[in-house]
C-alpha cells in the first residue's frame, strides 16, 4: 500500500540512510526508535516535508516522491498537537475539507460526524488553548481524518499526554484503527506503546532500519544488540555456540545453556525476564536448563520485581507480587533459575 | 518601618536599580511632558491652523504612512524568508539589514541621493516611468523607507519565528498550497509583531530628519511647497528661535504620541484575546 524505497535523506548533519518499508493497506505500523533516531524525519518525508536525495515513495503502487504535500493525501498529527491557536475547534477541523474545496452543504454534516466519533462535538465552538492535553489531541486526530487521508501518520501522539490519558487515547487509537479501517503508521520511542497497539514493528536506529517484524518478533527474536536492548531484553549476553545440528551448547562466562540455532562461533543471546523462573528447589526439566545462584539485587516496580540472580552470569528475572511474597526471596539468598531452550534466543 | 528597613537592607540591588530606572524615566518623561504642556491648547490649535504646519504635518503622516505599506509589501516576504529559510550568508544579510539604523541618517541621504538621483541608476530607471526622487514626495517616502524599515523587517523576522513550522506542515498535508498556508496559518499568527514593528517603522519614518534634509527638503505639495515636521521645528528653531519653534515641536510630539498610543492599544487589545 504504501511502500518506501532506498530513501535517502540529508537534512544539515541528519541522515536517513537507505530506509526500505513496506506497509500493507489497513495495517498498524509502528516505527520505533530512541530520541534522535530520524523517527519524525522519516515520517515528515512521507508526508512529502521534506526533499528527498534517492529513493522512492510510493502509495498505492503510484510513485508521489516529487509530489506537493496537499497533494498526496496524508493526514500527520504531532505529539504536542498542533492546532491552529487562532482557529476555533470547528474551524481547525474545517481547514483540510475547505483547502480541499469541499462544498459547503457537506462540510457541516462531515465535520458533525467525525466530531462525534473523536467525542469532541460539545467543544466545537471553543479555542484550542482552553482544551486539556487529550481534548487537544482528539481534535488533531479529527483534524486529519475528516479529509479520509489514505495513511494516517502519528507522531509519537502519547508521549504529550499524561499516563491516565495516555492509557485512554491508545485505546481509541486502536478503536479508530478498527473502525474505520485506516492505514496508519506511528512513530514512538515506548516498546510498551509499540507491543499493544502494532501489526508490525521497524525499529530505527541512527537513521536506518535495523529490524522489521511482529511485536512479538522484536520481543522474542531481536536480530541485534541494539534491538534486544531497546526491547528490554535485561538478559542480554555474548556467548560461544557449539555443537552437531541444531542443537547447540552456548558458553556464556562458563555457563553452558541448550539452545535451538544453527549459528555457531560468537554469538549473542537474549532472554526475556520473563522467560527466567526462579525457584528456592532445583527443577528437573527435558524442556529446560536449571541453575543454581544468588540473589544480588531486588528491584521493585510495583506490579511487578525484578529479581536479579547472579550465577554468573548475572540473569534478571521478573517475578509477580505475589509470587515474590510465597517464595520470601531476600538479597543473598541461594535460588536456582529455569530457563526453557525455546525461550532462549541467539544471534 | 523596620520590616522595610531590613528588606532594604537584603535587597539593596533592587534599591539601587528601582532609583537608578527612576532617574532614567525623569530623563525621558521631563522634556516631553514640559515640551507637549507648555503651550495652552488654543495655542496648539493655533498652530495647526497655520498652514505651513498644517500641511507638514499632512506630508509627514502620509509620507510614513506610504514609507510603512510599502515596507510591510517587500519587508514582510524577506522578513518570512529570514525567519524559514537558511542559506549561505544569511548572517551577513540580516546584519546589512540593520546598517541603515547604525549610520548617521545625512549619510543615508548622500548615499540615497546617489542612487536615486536623475543621473544615477535607479533615478534613471524610475525617471523613464516619471518618478523623480529629489525634492519629491516620493523622495520623502523613500528616506523615510530607507531609515525605518529595518524596524518592520526584524520584528515580523521575530514574529514568523515564533510560529511552529509544524503548523504550517500541518496545513500543508490538510491541502492548503504555499500561499494559503502562508495566509491562512503563517500570517494571522504572526501579525501582531508585524502590526507593532509596522508601527515602529511609521513612528520612525515621521520622525525623520537627516535623510529628508538631503534627498527632499522641501517638496511640492498640495499646490505648495512643504517639508516634514521635523526639518520645520528646526527651521523655525534656526530662523525665529525658541518661542517659534516651541508650539509646532508640542504638537507634533502630542501626535506623535496620540497615534503610538492608539496602535499599542490596538496591538494589546489582542493580545488578550
Amino acid at each position: 500500500m504504501i511502500k518506501v524505497s532506498s530513501l535517502t535523506v540529508k537534512l544539515g548533519d541528519f541522515s536517513l540512510q537507505n530506509v526500505n518499508l513496506d506497509v500493507d493497506s489497513g495495517e498498524y505500523f509502528i516505527i520505533l526508535g530512541p530520541t534522535g533516531a530520524g523517527k519524525t524525519v522519516l515520517l515528515e518525508t512521507i508526508a512529502g516535508l521534506h526533499p528527498v536525495l534517492k529513493g522512492t515513495v510510493s502509495v498505492d503502487g503510484r510513485d508521489i516522491t516529487n509530489l506537493q504535500p496537499e497533494r498526496r493525501g496524508l493526514g500527520i498529527v504531532y505529539q504536542d498537537h498542533v492546532l491552529f491557536p487562532h482557529l476555533s475547534v470547528w474551524e481547525n477541523v474545517a481547514f483540510g475539507l475547505k483547502s480541499m474545496k469541499c462544498p459547503r452543504r457537506d462540510l457541516w454534516p462531515r465535520i458533525e460526524k467525525i466530531a462525534e466519533l473523536m467525542n469532541i462535538d460539545h467543544l466545537l465552538q471553543r479555542k484550542p488553548p482552553g482544551l486539556s492535553g487529550g481534548e487537544r489531541q482528539r481534535v488533531s486526530l479529527a483534524r486529519a481524518l475528516v479529509t479520509d487521508p489514505k495513511v494516517l501518520l502519528l507522531d509519537e501522539p502519547l508521549s504529550a499526554l499524561d499516563p491516565e490519558a495516555r492509557e485512554k487515547m491508545q485505546q481509541e487509537l486502536a478503536e479508530i484503527h478498527r473502525r474505520l479501517n485506516v492505514t496508519i503508521i506511528h512513530v514512538t520511542h515506548d516498546f510498551e506503546e509499540a507491543l499493544s497497539l502494532g501489526d508490525r514493528v521497524a525499529v530505527i536506529n541512527k537513521g536506518q532500519v535495523v529490524q522489521v517484524g511482529t511485536p512479538d518478533d522484536i520481543m522474542r527474536r531481536p536480530n541485534s544488540e541494539f534491538v534486544a536492548g531497546f526491547a528490554l531484553s535485561r538478559n542480554l549476553f555474548h556467548g560461544n555456540a557449539a555443537g552437531a545440528e541444531d542443537d547447540a551448547l552456548v558458553d556464556i562466562c562458563g555457563l553452558r545453556v541448550r539452545a535451538q540455532t544453527a549459528l555457531r562461533g560468537a554469538v549473542h543471546v537474549s532472554i526475556r525476564p520473563e522467560d527466567v523462573f526462579i525457584t528456592r528447589e532445583q527443577v528437573k526439566s527435558t524442556a529446560g536448563d536449571s541453575f543454581k545462584g544468588v540473589i544480588a539485587e531486588v528491584m521493585d516496580k510495583g506490579a511487578v520485581i525484578y529479581v536479579a540472580v547472579n550465577v554468573p552470569p548475572r540473569f534478571t528475572c521478573l517475578v509477580s507480587r505475589q509470587a515474590f511474597g510465597e517464595l520470601d526471596l531476600k538479597t543473598g539468598m541461594d535460588v536456582y533459575i529455569t530457563v526453557r531452550t525455546s525461550a532462549i534466543h541467539v544471534f | 518601618m523596620s520590616r522595610v528597613r531590613s528588606w532594604m537592607r537584603h535587597d539593596s540591588m533592587s534599591v539601587v536599580f528601582a532609583i537608578l530606572a527612576m532617574l532614567l524615566l525623569v530623563f525621558i518623561l521631563a522634556p516631553v511632558v514640559k515640551t507637549v504642556f507648555s503651550s495652552s491648547p488654543g495655542t496648539l490649535w493655533d498652530t495647526l491652523r497655520d498652514e505651513s504646519v498644517y500641511s507638514s504635518v499632512l506630508l509627514t503622516v502620509l509620507a510614513g504612512l506610504l514609507a510603512t505599506l510599502i515596507g510591510i509589501v517587500v519587508g514582510v516576504p524577506l522578513a518570512y524568508l529570514l525567519a524559514r529559510r537558511q542559506f549561505r550568508g544569511k548572517r551577513f544579510l540580516e546584519a546589512l539589514i540593520d546598517v541603515p539604523i547604525v549610520i548617521p541618517h545625512s549619510a543615508a541621504g548622500i548615499a540615497l541621493l546617489f542612487v536615486f538621483g536623475r543621473q544615477f541608476l535607479l533615478g534613471k530607471l524610475f525617471g523613464h516611468v516619471g518618478i523623480t526622487f529629489v525634492d519629491t514626495l516620493a523622495g520623502v517616502v523613500i528616506a523615510m523607507m530607507f531609515v525605518s524599515v529595518p524596524f518592520l523587517i526584524d520584528s515580523s523576522k521575530d514574529a514568523f519565528k515564533a510560529v511552529d513550522v509544524r503548523m504550517e506542515k500541518v496545513a500543508r498535508t490538510l491541502g492548503a498550497s504555499p500561499w494559503q498556508t502562508f495566509f491562512r496559518v503563517s500570517l494571522p499568527l504572526a501579525w501582531r509583531g508585524i502590526f507593532s514593528g509596522s508601527v515602529m517603522m511609521w513612528a520612525r519614518a515621521m520622525s525623520e530628519f537627516g535623510a529628508v534634509l538631503i534627498l527632499a527638503y522641501y517638496v511640492p505639495f498640495l499646490g505648495d511647497r512643504a517639508t516634514v515636521a521635523p526639518i520645520l521645528v528646526a527651521d523655525r528653531f534656526t530662523a525665529f528661535g525658541l518661542d517659534a519653534a516651541l508650539p509646532v515641536a508640542s504638537l507634533v510630539i502630542l501626535i506623535s504620541l496620540v497615534i503610538f498610543v492608539a496602535l499599542r492599544y490596538i496591538a494589546l487589545r489582542g493580545d488578550k484575546q
